[in-house]
């Protein structure tokens, strides 16, 4: 406690509300071997508010956050919690503390129940054992409150993420926790579920808890922040009223720089269909035909489970698909494999890219060089000459940022690992080009160049699929709009201009 | 700036004990082990010969008569002969040679009593020395007589020619399988039954030179004979790699099954006895060394095996899908890559070279017996983890496993030098097998000493 403290700062702070703040993180520094994560960030967190915040990849958000949970120490500032300082030196002290966060990387034990994952690290006991049915009985009414149907005696890896996301939300406001941290909490949500959660965090700021709200998409921190904080380059650059900002302000305070437009469209110059797929059964997917045209960029939306990415799956041989056929440049196919899809020249880039796309212990090249290999070969030797002299040419083609091709993958931003396996799929010249949410985890600025690469792609007569979430970013990028419901395909929507978000779900719901 | 300076040199500091990590650790094995085996070496044979002459010319007169004393066996022979032959020609013209157990030495001593004048220097060699000296003690018309014996000189046991040969010999088989295993581990794999392998293709390939004729089978017979033996242990290994990749079988209880049954098949092949019916000339490959530097052939093979294999890992489309594979076997899959057939691949290659180890061991000991290659697989896996393959899939280098496997080598042969009961090398070994894993453990969290 410092009673006498009489800093400018402090006297702003309590100028602005009147009220003590939950939570003042004031003058934060860190620095790691060979890079200044954060170099000045001062943060305050009212009582009842929910304060977003924003800012590039390596803006320093997530660092700001690990020194408020204690997974790291700050070199230099102070953090005041309820009025004393503090210094965590582990997150179970922050969570004892009133803290409790929720990260993009969920903390659930899939084997467990959700019951068991609820009360995990605290469980309810009677005389030393394990007291199922208070726990059972506890869950039951935390869901209630919370507005969710989820049955506490599931397992955790047979929900869904939606699912598995609120039992996140559920455990971290079992704590009675008066600070809530929330690192991208709506990635893995449809939209409905969004209007769901966003109730319940109203109603929780409403119970006078704090929720510190980190977020990639603009228009929810619009929806629900009271205030926005912005980070860029370790340093947090403003704070203000959520009301008193545009989207393309905040945007610009967030990369540094005046921004043109968000959604680079260039009208499509459609030539021949080039993927044309009849009757596609499989796994959830029921009855699905569309064509694509070369130039042409069909989107993809539906809420989650619709099919979606399933269909991508199956049109790519990732999964055995149990009916229909598909067909490229007018010619039958026989996919049975991605091996098969590749060779027919449809590639994938999947949603997930660290599970399922890149080797992230290999490096960038390797990644690059791994679905052509065979092309620069000689009985199975590999052609090192030609392969590097690939690679620099669309590391420079494509704009990819990095050290030098021994570069580990893990060690890539989001948007070059996606500029990379683009790379990876032209060489192997692939005619359809399917993205599983291309923008997901990749900030502002690598979103737009995302964009203009789909373009550039597109006015390469390559026929474009690109499955996404976020339907401002859907229509802005897409000539047509293919929405799905429950594995089948629910309607089409041919004028995307003249279409809005609430068409879109009107088809999806 | 000194702050980025520390890192930069933490930094250089980490990627070289990356690199070269255990082969540092190898170097210092060696160098501790030479200075604890500094001790006075005596040379034997025709090596002793040519240091003994440049002794005698010093010392001796070319008209004094000298006679060489040795057993009459093949080392001392050898020295008798060539020393002999030395001094003939640097124009010494009363040498005799005697040559017999130490009751004959006597008396052939005590034949020259009379003749005692014409001599001034017995040679001999360092183990027989005393017992000369003993002789003359009790002959006091030959104590006049000199003795010499091949000058001796300071070295590390450690270092002895011999005892490298030794230590490579000895880590053949073991090093031999482990390229097979450092390419299942970097799957993200392991193998078991390559123990057992050991012994099925020890015993098949004694059996199959039986049943070609024993004693009197041909060359090929024998090569046919390890070839029908490196096949049954490949499908072995085929087996399990089809398990493993048509019915998801976790590699550790696939292996293990197969390591039951491979053991049960050598038992049931060689009736439980092992089977000694072999040729001479089947040696050839365990004992034979090439005549010029004297390297085992067995050894040859081995170092010939690794440059093949690194070249495999490193050069060729199989290589990167190996790594591939056990880096993210979805991505891999996804990117076109048959991983079923590239996990097949390695756990029958690793089922080949374990059954050509088996051969190997056989030939060393000339016989086939089921009890060879027991708990093998462990010092392999060893072997691998030592020279910094992860566990976890995707890391590890071929030469990285070598320098494993010398540095277990080293370390058992070490500690036999320097009298470590072998109670207490299983203690030390399984020590350094955890600290390898420690060290690569801390590498990858930058050597930070803090639990994450």
């Amino acid at each position: 406690m410092r009673p006498n403290r009489t800093d400018g700062e402090e006297k702003m702070t309590a100028t602005y509300s009147g009220i003590a703040p939950l939570l003042a993180m004031k003058g934060i520094r860190k620095a790691f071997p060979g890079v200044v994560a954060v170099s000045s960030a001062s943060f305050e967190l009212l009582p009842g508010e929910i304060h977003a915040l924003v800012g590039e990849n390596g803006a320093g958000k997530s660092t700001l956050i690990k020194i408020l949970m204690g997974v790291h120490r700050a070199d230099a500032g102070e953090i005041i919690l309820f009025g004393s300082e503090v210094a965590f030196t582990s997150p179970l002290a922050a969570r004892r503390a009133g803290i409790a966060a929720i990260y993009q990387e969920f903390t659930l034990v899939p084997t467990l129940s959700v019951a068991a994952n609820l009360f995990l690290g605290r469980e309810r006991t009677r005389r030393g054992l394990i007291d199922a049915r208070q726990e059972y009985q506890q869950a039951v009414e935390l869901f209630k409150r919370l507005g969710v149907v989820i049955d506490p005696e599931a397992l955790v890896h047979d929900l869904n993420v939606a699912q598995q996301q609120l039992v996140e939300i559920a455990r971290a406001l079992a704590t009675d926790a008066r600070v809530l941290v929330m690192d991208e909490p709506t990635a893995a949500l449809t939209p409905n579920e969004v209007e769901k959660l966003f109730v319940l965090l109203h109603e929780l700021a409403g119970r006078k808890i704090g929720i510190i709200f980190i977020s990639h998409r603009l228009d929810e921190v619009f929806k629900l922040a009271d205030r926005v904080t912005v980070m860029r380059d370790g340093q947090t650059i403003a704070t203000t009223k959520a009301s008193e900002l545009n989207r393309n302000q905040l945007i610009e305070l967030m990369v540094g720089r005046p921004l043109e437009s968000e959604f680079p469209k260039m009208p499509a110059q459609c030539g021949e269909v080039c993927l044309e797929v009849r009757n596609l059964s499989g796994g959830r997917v029921k009855d699905v035909s569309f064509q694509v045209k070369r130039g042409e960029v069909l989107g993809m939306a539906g809420l989650m489970g619709a099919g979606r990415t399933e269909v991508a799956r199956l049109i790519f041989g990732a999964d055995p698909k149990e009916s229909g056929e598909i067909r490229v440049d007018g010619k039958g196919t026989d996919i049975e494999s991605p091996r098969d899809a590749i060779a027919n020249g449809i590639c994938l880039l999947t949603e997930d890219r660290k599970s399922q796309g890149l080797v992230l212990k290999a490096t960038a090249k390797d990644n690059f060089a791994l679905p052509n290999l065979e092309s620069w070969s000689r009985v199975g030797f590999i052609d090192e000459r030609q392969e590097s002299r690939r690679f620099a040419k669309h590391v420079g083609d494509l704009n990819i940022r990095i050290a030098g091709p021994d570069q580990l993958a893990e060690e890539l931003s989001g948007g070059n690992q996606q500029k990379l396996l683009v790379a990876r799929w032209l060489e192997t010249n692939s005619q359809v080009i399917v993205f599983d949410e291309p923008t997901r985890g990749i900030d502002v600025g690598a979103k737009y160049e995302m964009y203009l690469l789909i373009n550039d792609l597109a006015a390469r007569g390559k026929a474009i699929i690109v499955i996404s979430s976020e339907l401002p970013e859907l229509l802005g990028i897409s000539d047509r709009i293919m929405v799905m419901r429950e594995g089948r395909i629910a309607g089409e929507i041919s004028d995307v201009r003249a279409a809005t978000q609430t068409d879109i779900m009107a088809l999806a719901t | 700036m000194s702050v980025s300076k520390k890192t930069t040199s933490r930094v250089a500091l980490a990627k070289l004990l990356r690199d070269y990590g255990m082969l540092i650790v190898l170097l210092v094995l060696c160098l501790l082990f030479s200075v604890l085996t500094i001790s006075e070496q005596h040379p034997t044979g025709a090596a002793a010969a040519k240091q003994t002459v440049a002794e005698i010319t010093k010392t001796t007169d070319r008209s004094a008569g000298v006679l060489i004393v040795g057993r009459d066996d093949d080392e001392d022979g050898q020295f008798s002969k060539e020393l002999k032959s030395e001094l003939a020609s640097l124009a010494y013209t009363n040498v005799r040679v005697v040559a017999g157990d130490p009751p004959l030495i006597r008396t052939m001593l005590e034949g020259l009593v009379d003749s005692a004048s014409q001599y001034g220097l017995i040679v001999t060699t360092e183990s027989f020395a005393p017992i000369v000296r003993t002789i003359i003690s009790e002959l006091p018309q030959l104590s006049q007589i000199r003795v010499a014996t091949p000058p001796s000189y300071r070295w590390p046991t450690f270092l002895l020619a011999d005892n490298i040969r030794n230590v490579a010999n000895q880590i053949t088989v073991i090093a031999i399988i482990a390229i097979g295993m450092t390419m299942v581990i970097i799957t993200a794999g392991i193998d078991l039954s390559v123990g057992s392998l050991v012994a099925l293709s020890a015993v098949m390939v004694a059996w199959l030179v039986g049943q070609f004729g024993g004693e009197t089978a041909s060359t090929w017979a024998m090569i046919l004979a390890g070839l029908g033996a490196m096949l049954l242990c490949g499908a072995t290994g085929a087996f399990s790699g089809l398990m493993i990749t048509r019915f998801r079988i976790p590699p550790f209880i696939a292996t293990l099954a197969m390591m039951q049954v491979a053991a049960g098949v050598a038992y049931i092949i060689s009736q439980g006895k092992p089977i000694y019916h072999i040729p001479d000339s089947f040696i050839w490959l365990g004992r034979g060394v090439e005549p010029l530097l004297k390297i085992p052939y067995a050894v040859i093979l081995m170092i010939a095996l690794y440059v093949a294999a690194h070249i495999l890992m490193s050069r060729t489309t199989t290589g990167r899908y190996i790594y591939a594979v056990g880096g993210n076997a979805e991505a891999a899959r996804l990117s076109g890559i048959r991983v079923s057939w590239v996990l097949f691949f390695v756990y029958t290659l690793c089922g080949v070279l374990a059954g050509l180890g088996g051969i190997v061991m056989a030939s060393q000991l000339k016989s086939g017996a089921p009890t060879y290659g027991l708990t093998y697989e462990l010092y392999v896996i060893a072997a691998v983890v030592v020279g910094g393959t992860s566990l976890s899939g995707g890391e590890g280098r071929i030469f990285g496993t070598l320098i494993g496997a010398f540095i277990i080598a080293v370390i058992q042969n070490g500690m036999n030098l320097t009298n470590v009961e072998s109670y207490t090398q299983k203690v030390v070994l399984g020590l350094v097998i955890l600290g390898a894993v420690l060290l690569d453990r801390l590498k990858q969290r930058g050597f930070r000493f803090r639990g994450a």
